[in-house]
């Protein structure tokens, strides 16, 4: 998967933003030395990036997020490093949006930088699995909401279309038609379709692009 | 069976209420249950509902009593610090006999607490919750299907028996994501002769109160209404049971805490250890029979909860100290683990057979 500097990672609530932002900076961290993770939730206290705090120390990833993530302390803080995204170059970001219109807010102080530097990708994480974005026409809206919200246009979708752990092969496949749809109206390319480690060897050789979520999340 | 969809638990509630035909949501914000009035503010305007954010929990479960009076489904949720602002509210609708829906997503206590999850608001759902002589009907889901399935049932037996309806739930439940099938068959409502609707001037009017100005009436009301409790502690108490038939320790436990603690028999019946689980669903009425029925083949009963041991009362009740009981907890927003529930069969197990 090529990156640029900056991956930005937004989508419905509960479509796996998070997961997928703590993969892909793995996989960054593969070409890259300085890759951070920057934790923009202003939604969710929980099921956060913070989560993964010794993975991705493991692995040499700087994670960049609300001191009071995690925590009693539910407010929706921003991390005092978020400028770091722009002002320092040398580093490759996977920025974790909030979810929904709400969540995309936050992103949206950081757009004008981000357009002007103009060397990044904003992803549009969908599960056609989550209700409210069950078919193409409510995924656009859910896009179009965000967009208007952080001021920014998606460059690519990853369909992350899954049933928690009983994600069948079929559901996946399935979900293939739905993501190029939604690519379809949009104009942009599906960029990624995830998949756990149990199902990518029966699904490598009949859908394109398709990646490995190596870190899966447990509850 | 109709197509699952992935959703957290709070969400699924949301969804099943609309379904039910609950087209009237009313709740103030707090974690860890916001999304349940996110997914209303989202959902409502779509179906034709009305979602209102109220400008407090006082407020949210007033409105809740004006519409439960015209006989329309309606329901508010919050969680611990939220439902005993909504305390008032909750005696008013039982002592005007309105059927309602309440959700708690119970959080660490006493105080502001915490955001992590608890289940230390069960003397409060289960011993009526506010002032005066009453109770709600109590659910405690365990998945995020039975969130769903609840919250239809709830609808349902609280429109039936003129009475509140509480989802006790957890912070856990709220936010985890599971696959769902929201398949319902969605029975017409039943006929609300009591609702002040207007009288069209074709009958008396319809009073719906909680004030009597004679003692002798507002008795004769509660003795009235304890009746119908009876019949539902007859009718409707749920519950799950799990390798109790050898069994010689029972663990108990409900909502998230049954998860856990069914990991644990599972794990001490690898061990040979001849445990099981009694999971109640509904805690009030609390399903006395599936504990009498152990007296004599039981030498223990394990409580497993995230309180300080509150469930662990109304078991020792159930089985009238026959048994002894014991207590398995974390609390605060801690949640127990497997191996805490296993370590305390094994233990039982030593002492039982001692």
């Amino acid at each position: 998967m090529e990156f640029k500097r900056i991956t930005i990672i937004s989508g419905h609530f509960g479509s796996g933003k998070t997961n997928i932002s703590v993969n892909l900076a793995l996989e960054l961290k593969k070409n890259k030395e300085d890759v951070a993770i920057l934790d923009i939730d202003i939604v969710n206290p929980y099921f956060r990036t913070k989560d993964s705090t010794q993975l991705l120390e493991e692995n040499g990833i700087k994670l960049i997020c609300s001191e009071y993530a995690n925590s009693n302390v539910d407010i929706p803080a921003l991390p005092q490093q978020i400028y770091g995204v722009t002002d320092n170059l040398k580093s490759s970001f996977i920025i974790d949006v909030g979810g929904d219109d709400r969540g995309a807010l936050a992103l949206g102080r950081l757009a004008p930088k981000i357009k002007e530097e103009n060397d990044f990708d904003m992803y549009y994480v969908v599960n056609k699995f989550r209700p409210l974005t069950s078919d193409s026409k409510s995924a656009i809206e859910v896009m179009r909401e965000i967009e208007f919200a952080c001021k920014m246009k998606f460059t690519g979708i990853i369909n992350n279309s899954n049933l928690g752990l009983e994600t069948t092969s079929s559901d996946v496949l399935g979900s293939v038609d739905y993501a190029n749809q939604i690519a379809k109206e949009t104009g942009l390319k599906v960029v990624l379709t995830t998949v756990n480690n149990s199902l990518y060897n029966e699904l490598k050789d009949k859908i394109d692009n398709l990646y490995c979520l190596t870190l899966q999340k447990k509850l | 069976m109709a197509d699952k969809v992935l959703m957290k638990g709070n969400e699924a509630i949301a969804e099943a209420a609309i379904i039910a035909g609950c087209k009237h949501y009313f709740g103030y914000p707090i974690t860890p249950q916001t999304e349940i009035a996110a997914y209303m503010a989202k959902r409502m305007p779509k179906v034709g509902g009305v979602f209102l954010q109220a400008e407090s929990e006082v407020a949210a479960i007033n409105m809740v009593y004006g519409v439960a009076s015209t006989g329309t489904r309606v329901m508010t949720s919050s969680s611990s610090p939220g439902i005993s602002l909504k305390g008032e509210g909750l005696s008013y609708l039982a002592g005007a006999d309105l059927p309602a829906l309440v959700v708690n997503v119970q959080r660490g206590g006493p105080g502001l607490g915490g955001i992590q999850p608890s289940q230390s608001d069960y003397f409060q759902a289960t011993k009526g919750g506010a002032h005066g002589d009453f109770h709600m009907l109590v659910f405690a889901p365990a998945s995020v299907q039975e969130m769903a399935d609840l919250t239809v049932k709830g609808f349902d037996l609280a429109d039936k028996y003129r009475m509140t309806s509480m989802i006790l739930a957890d912070g856990t439940l709220g936010q985890m994501m599971e696959p769902v099938s929201l398949d319902y068959e969605v029975k017409a409502p039943i006929e609300k002769p009591w609702a002040a609707t207007g009288t069209q001037l074709k009958r008396e009017h319809n009073v719906i109160n909680s004030l009597y100005l004679k003692p002798e009436k507002l008795e004769q009301t509660n003795f009235e209404r304890f009746d119908r409790y009876k019949q539902i502690e007859e009718s409707e108490a749920m519950y799950e049971e799990y390798l109790t038939e050898d069994a010689e320790i029972i663990v108990t436990a409900f909502g998230i805490a049954s998860r856990v603690a069914k990991n644990a028999v599972n794990m001490a019946r690898a061990q040979g250890i001849k445990v099981g689980l009694i999971r109640p669903i509904t805690l009030w009425p609390f399903p006395k029979q599936a504990y009498q029925n152990v007296i004599g083949k039981a030498k223990r009963i394990i409580s497993v909860e995230l309180s300080m041991g509150q469930m662990i009362e109304d078991v020792r009740l159930a089985v009238e100290c026959k048994v002894p009981v014991t207590l398995c907890n974390r609390t605060g927003g801690m949640i127990v683990s497997p191996e805490q529930v296993l370590e305390s069969i094994i233990n039982a197990s030593k002492e039982v057979n001692a």
